[in-house]
């Protein structure tokens, strides 16, 4: 959209373009700001105000603390467990599902489809009150089996991406796979498979996330102190470290620092499957 | 497998591939939504092998309690707040398709608080929040705004729109990233003619750009409902539902009910009443696309 004028002469509306931004930039980074320069702020510095800069970036002391006392790499390893499991499940299935629906016509096709995408609409946590007891039943409580389980039986909006990816595969590979004389079982697994590839990078990212951010699930499943995951892990540190904000500020930065650096070198497959997934959802 | 005929494959490979994520769909999502149902009539407490049918009573209790359904009052808050959200979600992402130096790099920072993880989100506004010692209050105070000072999720007047405010922080760069993914769908030609026929920006704006966005405009203001209808995260996290039940919200009430006060029942009645919402507003939603499409 051209809205830049050629003349060269200065453009008021350009020019509220980028006070927007400032501001936008300003309210974005404001927060972190604030706990970057804490997290390294001894108990003394406490007084001074808060956006002020520590006395020395050296101080890791609250960084000391977190590991110390948070069970942070515990929580690190249960919950990059509970991820891998997930996703290796999540992309086997969602795979499946695609191809059995992208590539294979048959009677209850549309019931099919429509059972996975009305199951995206029922917000999972309102289910838990039956859920609950069925996993309990299932021998899975207090057990990273119970979120794993969850995370892939739960959560179908992969098939979304899937279905539009398999859709722009050419059938002709299938064909030619055919006079080759594979299974259809080898086309899946050796043709559509590996050129599902862009979309199943997208898809492990945003799942990685939202699995890292979720905290209901393991805060449910998993009351006990070794099962211990990423968002329960900072629930608990700062119910026991009220106000003590140096530590609770260096137990943020900890646990933002994985997913920003994840977004900040893949955010093309971020925003590719944010823009997919949203204008067909 | 290779000797089989292709037709048999067909259907072996669509029973084997669907068996799976079937039975799992069937018994984390369809079966819990059935015995939800069922158990909404009873008063089952969640141990015991029996419990009563109890008809439409946890219904009525649902309805005429204020205690229970005047906490969605709660939630009107998220519903101002999404709309804003959404306005300047629109406005970034106009922004940020027009030619403008470092547009990508404002994309990537905008975005950036939706990959935070959730929980030390929330717990970043309690410090900004905080009363004493917050960094909200001392930049008031250093503005010179002294009268704005406020215990942010102290007072019970204030404290929804403080915790939907931490949700305009988190998505709007990612409403504004499906935004800007749909005004990328639009051709370039449509604007060249638009020039040629001497429309002014505000023109295009409002004549081109906003109508070709309105199906989109519609998904995102229902999400933003069903996404108010069952906020939980933050209230939970921040304040527990206080002060003096102030934040509580509807969802957090049942689940309070089922497992702090072991009345799955009357639980179970709230999820249908919770769930049925959801469905309205996606049947409305779908009428009013599908309207719109004809």
């Amino acid at each position: 959209m051209q809205t830049k004028k050629q003349t060269g002469h200065w453009d008021p509306v350009n020019g509220l373009k980028y006070v927007f931004l400032a501001i936008a930039t300003f309210a974005v980074l404001f927060p972190p700001y604030v706990v970057f320069v804490n997290a390294f702020k001894a108990e003394n510095e406490g007084g001074d105000s808060p956006f002020a800069l520590p006395r020395s970036f050296l101080n890791f002391d609250n960084f000391a603390n977190v590991m110390d006392r948070a069970n942070i790499v515990q929580a690190f390893s249960n919950t990059f467990l509970i991820v891998a499991a997930s996703l290796i499940g999540n992309v086997i299935l969602g795979t499946m599902v695609a191809y059995v629906l992208g590539r294979i016509e048959f009677r209850g096709e549309s019931v099919v489809l429509g059972a996975f995408l009305l199951a995206t609409i029922i917000p999972t946590i309102t289910t838990q009150v039956v859920v609950f007891s069925l996993i309990q039943s299932m021998g899975m409580y207090n057990s990273l089996l119970a979120p794993i389980l969850l995370f892939i039986g739960a959560d179908v909006i992969q098939i979304y991406i899937y279905l539009q990816f398999i859709r722009n595969i050419p059938y002709e590979l299938d064909e030619s796979g055919m006079i080759d004389g594979a299974s259809l079982f080898r086309i899946y697994r050796s043709i559509l498979f590996p050129l599902l590839g862009p979309a199943t990078a997208t898809l492990v990212i945003l799942k990685t996330i939202n699995i890292y951010n979720e905290l209901y699930i393991p805060f449910l499943y998993m009351p006990k102190q070794e099962l211990v995951v990423v968002s329960t892990s900072i629930m608990r540190f700062a119910g026991n470290n009220q106000a003590q904000w140096g530590n609770i500020c260096a137990a943020i930065l900890i646990i933002m620092i994985p997913t920003t650096l994840l977004y900040l070198f893949l955010q093309k497959y971020i925003f590719s499957g944010v823009m997919n997934g949203a204008v067909k959802g | 497998m290779n000797n089989w005929s292709y037709s048999a494959q067909r259907k072996l490979i669509m029973v084997a591939f669907l068996a799976v994520p079937l039975a799992l769909l069937c018994m984390f999502t369809y079966y819990p939504a059935v015995r939800l149902l069922v158990q909404s009539f009873t008063d089952w407490d969640g141990i015991s092998a029996s419990s009563e049918w109890l008809g439409l009573d946890n219904y009525k209790e649902v309805f005429t309690n204020p205690a229970l359904f005047g906490v969605f009052l709660h939630q009107i808050p998220y519903v101002v707040i999404g709309v804003i959200q959404n306005i300047v979600a629109i406005l970034f992402a106009v922004i940020l398709n027009s030619k403008i130096r470092g547009r990508n790099a404002f994309r990537v920072m905008l975005f950036l608080p939706f990959i935070m993880n959730a929980v030390a989100v929330a717990f970043m506004f309690q410090y900004v929040f905080d009363t004493t010692n917050g960094s909200l209050n001392a930049l008031l105070g250093f503005l010179g705004l002294e009268s704005l000072q406020q215990s942010w999720l102290g007072n019970t007047s204030i404290v929804n729109y403080s915790l939907a405010s931490i949700g305009f922080w988190r998505f709007m760069g990612y409403n504004m990233v499906i935004y800007l993914g749909a005004l990328q769908s639009i051709p370039n030609d449509m604007y060249e003619a638009a020039k040629i026929d001497g429309s002014n920006r505000f023109q295009t704006l409002w004549y081109l750009t906003l109508p070709n966005l309105t199906k989109i405009i519609q998904l995102n203001m229902f999400l933003t409902l069903s996404g108010a209808l069952s906020v939980f995260d933050l209230p939970f996290v921040l304040t527990k539902g206080g002060p003096a039940g102030a934040s509580e919200t509807f969802l957090m009430k049942t689940i309070e009910t089922a497992f702090q006060f072991n009345n799955f029942g009357l639980a179970s009645a709230m999820s249908v009443v919770l769930l049925a919402f959801t469905v309205i507003i996606l049947a409305v939603q779908n009428a009013v696309l599908n309207r719109k499409g004809d």
